[in-house]
């Protein structure tokens, strides 16, 4: 694996497996009375967000406390356009302070590209969402929310996603989401279609590996899994659809859509959830949205990320399976 | 009275011959000029390089009023002058914008005090460069700078009626409207060129036909006021197209290109690094391909630097939040060497006519673009054409250092400049 985690397409069939076979180790320890590892002890890691974002500050916090390390939060709300506030000076003073670790999340693109690659800093850094570029974790925690579910998290080890057909569905255009999942869910074998109206698919789409259709009902009895991309209300007055209730209609998920899904397949969203938008709150409730289940996956997911990226003194959890990791990580 | 003797030089890649000076003027042409004219000069063994009129750059940024942390008007004719530049062209988007007689009156007196290159500002097309209200004109036609050439570069004059307008306008005293081809709600938020990996990078794109759509304007404006037009730094493919179409139609335009757009596509994004940012952006092989075709058969008339010096903290920065620009002075030959003499696309005789004799005539700079031959003004460049070295900013003149070639090896070498028989480049060093 790389030093970084820049982007869901710099990792390899094995990297990817290793990370969600980690991050199964470490969801059981999520069922442990004492839910914690002294696998980072001693090291410090710095959540350094400059967009808004609870959800994934949080999940990356409690992930990096699980595994014992000291946690710095860093809040710049605003970009570096703003002078005296650049990303190279933050940068730069996290890392005289001796972070060992950087998750950043920034809303320009490449941000963490350039942080890792300027030689402004020595530290990892895991990016945590930039722009409409990448979201690598979100991407993970995806995959392994439909490893469990689809194959089983006993019977998914060692596994990836070969001939799974997933939908993703919605805003593709300004979806770091929909980016990083077409990359990683093509290196672990499955199918991708992307299904958005034509305005809010990007020019260029056609090198993705994947297929785009604009027509929802034709591809949904062949999901494994149906992804609904947040939509925000704003594009309506950039004219990228008429109203919201013509979005709704034509690429929102309700039950009656649900219903022609095969039984097995699932339906997921990243969130947070625009319901009454891109999904209805029938759907959104019901017991075939892995919508919660995806949050508690994303702990496991960046323990794991934060484990294997920081090579951890100590096993990650003591049991056989987790030995077997440790080696594959070289 | 000062003499110099140019010796064995190959005028224009031609045969060798001997040029000399006297004083301001070329004097003598001519193979082993014993002549005793000759006898006192100072003599420049000149075996084995090209001799060139002096360049001309049609599209400069001096910055100078406003933004002199990045260059000023003497450090970019410093710049000029170490590029083999004779006559540069400044750009009005300074601080305050060169809308009024008073603004290009000055950037043309500091040009001619510091007198490294001769500088013909480039007055506003509008107040401002806000597109609203013609800037006056006339008045900065009048003034002793003595404009000639009008731009909003930088932004398009994007509404149809004004350029209209200013089409017709600079009519009366010979004047030519510079156009920055880019139309601006096509654009809002575009952070490079749209496509294959805009895409992918998720940044926001810069679509061809922003920049295709207002030249297809502008030309049939053109034609139905009997005006010309200039297109500045033209990046695309169907761009090419449309211009190609113009001039067989008979309409008066000119278009010129960037070095940058001759060799950079894209690709180079894929860094993220901000000094490959720029307006209008890298765009694909395909771009480059077709740029250099007609850059070759005179489609394009001219190559033009869009020198855009920009301080370092202004590039050392994500990309989004990083400035549009890179300079180009100091390289601009070297590119042009490597992606179109290097390539048989154009013979030194065509370099001279595409970076001296026309952009002189575009911009109608007085005794700049002239032909080697006596009687003419020295106004002269010289170049080691064998040369092969890695770019270096840290041997720029100019104050700015963002350039896209850093470490990167390109063909050729200005050894001497000669402005009016002075010489402002001394083998490789500035005067």
């Amino acid at each position: 694996m790389k030093r970084h985690l820049i982007s869901a397409a710099d990792l390899t069939r094995d990297d990817a497996v290793l990370i969600l076979d980690t991050a199964e180790e470490m969801a059981r320890v999520a069922d442990r009375p004492i839910k914690k590892l002294p696998a980072l002890r001693g090291r410090t890691v710095c959540n350094l967000f400059f967009e808004d974002s609870t959800r994934t500050r949080i999940s990356f916090e409690a992930a990096e406390k699980r595994l014992s390390a000291d946690v710095i939060n860093f809040a710049a709300k605003g970009s570096s356009v703003s002078k005296g506030e650049s990303l190279k000076d933050t940068a730069q003073t996290l890392e005289a302070m001796g972070v060992d670790a950087v998750v950043i999340r920034h809303s320009a693109s490449g941000a963490p590209y350039r942080l890792a690659n300027s030689g402004w800093i020595d530290a990892p850094v895991i990016n945590a969402g930039d722009g409409t570029h990448q979201h690598p974790t979100q991407a993970l925690l995806d995959a392994f929310t439909m490893r469990r579910r689809l194959i089983g998290p006993d019977a998914g080890i060692g596994q990836d996603l070969s001939g799974k057909r997933i939908t993703l569905v919605g805003d593709v255009l300004h979806s770091r989401v929909a980016r990083s999942n077409v990359d990683l869910l093509h290196t672990l074998g499955a199918e991708v279609t992307l299904v958005a109206p034509p305005t809010l698919v990007p020019v260029g789409v056609e090198t993705w590996p994947c297929e785009v259709s604009y027509d929802l009902d034709g591809v949904l009895s062949k999901s494994d899994a149906v992804m609904m991309l947040r939509v925000q209300r704003e594009r309506m007055n950039a004219a990228f659809f008429p109203t919201e209730r013509e979005y709704s209609r034509r690429y929102g998920l309700d039950g009656e859509r649900m219903a022609r899904m095969p039984e097995h397949a699932l339906v997921m969203h990243p969130g947070p959830m625009v319901r009454g938008m891109e999904i209805t709150a029938e759907v959104a409730d019901s017991d075939r949205c892995t919508a919660v289940e995806q949050v508690a996956n994303g702990v496991s997911i960046r323990m794991a990320v934060l484990y294997l990226l920081l090579g951890g003194n100590e096993p990650a959890v003591t049991n056989p399976r987790t030995e077997n990791a440790r080696t594959e990580e070289k | 009275m000062s003499k110099i003797l140019i010796r064995g030089a190959k005028v224009l890649g031609g045969e060798a011959q001997d040029v000399l000076i006297t004083d301001e003027t070329i004097t003598a042409v001519g193979s082993d000029l014993t002549v005793s004219s000759a006898e006192g000069a100072q003599v420049i063994e000149a075996d084995g390089k090209i001799l060139l009129p002096g360049l001309v750059d049609l599209h400069t940024h001096l910055r100078e009023p406003g933004r002199e942390d990045s260059e000023t008007v003497l450090t970019g004719t410093r710049a000029a002058a170490s590029g083999g530049y004779t006559a540069v062209f400044a750009m009005a988007n300074t601080f305050p914008v060169a809308d009024t007689a008073g603004v290009v009156e000055q950037v043309y007196r500091l040009g001619q005090e510091h007198g490294y290159c001769d500088v013909q500002p480039i007055g506003a097309v509008t107040v401002g460069l806000e597109g609203k209200k013609l800037a006056e004109l006339g008045a900065m036609h009048e003034s002793a700078a003595g404009v000639t050439v009008f731009s909003d570069d930088g932004k398009c004059v994007d509404d149809a009626v004004i350029m209209r307008r200013a089409l017709e306008y600079v009519k009366a005293f010979g004047g030519v409207v510079a156009q920055h081809a880019q139309e601006p709600r096509l654009t809002e938020g575009a952070q490079m060129n749209e496509g294959v990996v805009s895409a992918e990078l998720g940044l926001g794109g810069w679509p061809a036909v922003a920049e295709e759509s207002i030249i297809a304007r502008d030309v049939l404006l053109a034609e139905h006021v009997g005006s010309r037009v200039h297109i500045c730094h033209l990046s695309t493919a169907g761009s090419v197209g449309i211009v190609r179409w113009a001039k067989s139609r008979g309409i008066d335009v000119t278009a010129e290109v960037t070095p940058h757009h001759l060799l950079l596509t894209d690709e180079m994004v894929r860094t993220y690094n901000p000094v490959y940012k720029v307006n209008p952006p890298l765009r694909t092989e395909r771009d480059v391909l077709a740029l250099r075709e007609a850059l070759a058969d005179g489609t394009i008339d001219i190559v033009a630097t869009d020198h855009a010096p920009h301080p370092h903290e202004d590039k050392d920065c994500e990309w989004a939040a990083a400035a549009m620009g890179m300079v180009g002075l100091e390289t601009a030959l070297s590119v042009v060497q490597q992606t179109m003499v290097e390539t048989g696309l154009l013979t030194w005789a065509d370099v001279a006519d595409r970076m001296s004799f026309k952009p002189a005539q575009i911009g109608q700079a007085k005794g700049h673009g002239r032909p080697i031959s006596v009687g003419e003004p020295a106004n002269l460049t010289l170049v080691d054409s064998a040369y092969r070295g890695e770019v270096d900013p840290a041997g720029f003149a100019s104050r700015s250092r963002n350039t896209p070639y850093e470490g990167r090896e390109l063909p050729g070498r200005i050894t001497h400049t000669f402005l009016r028989g002075r010489a402002t480049l001394v083998d490789g060093k500035l005067a």
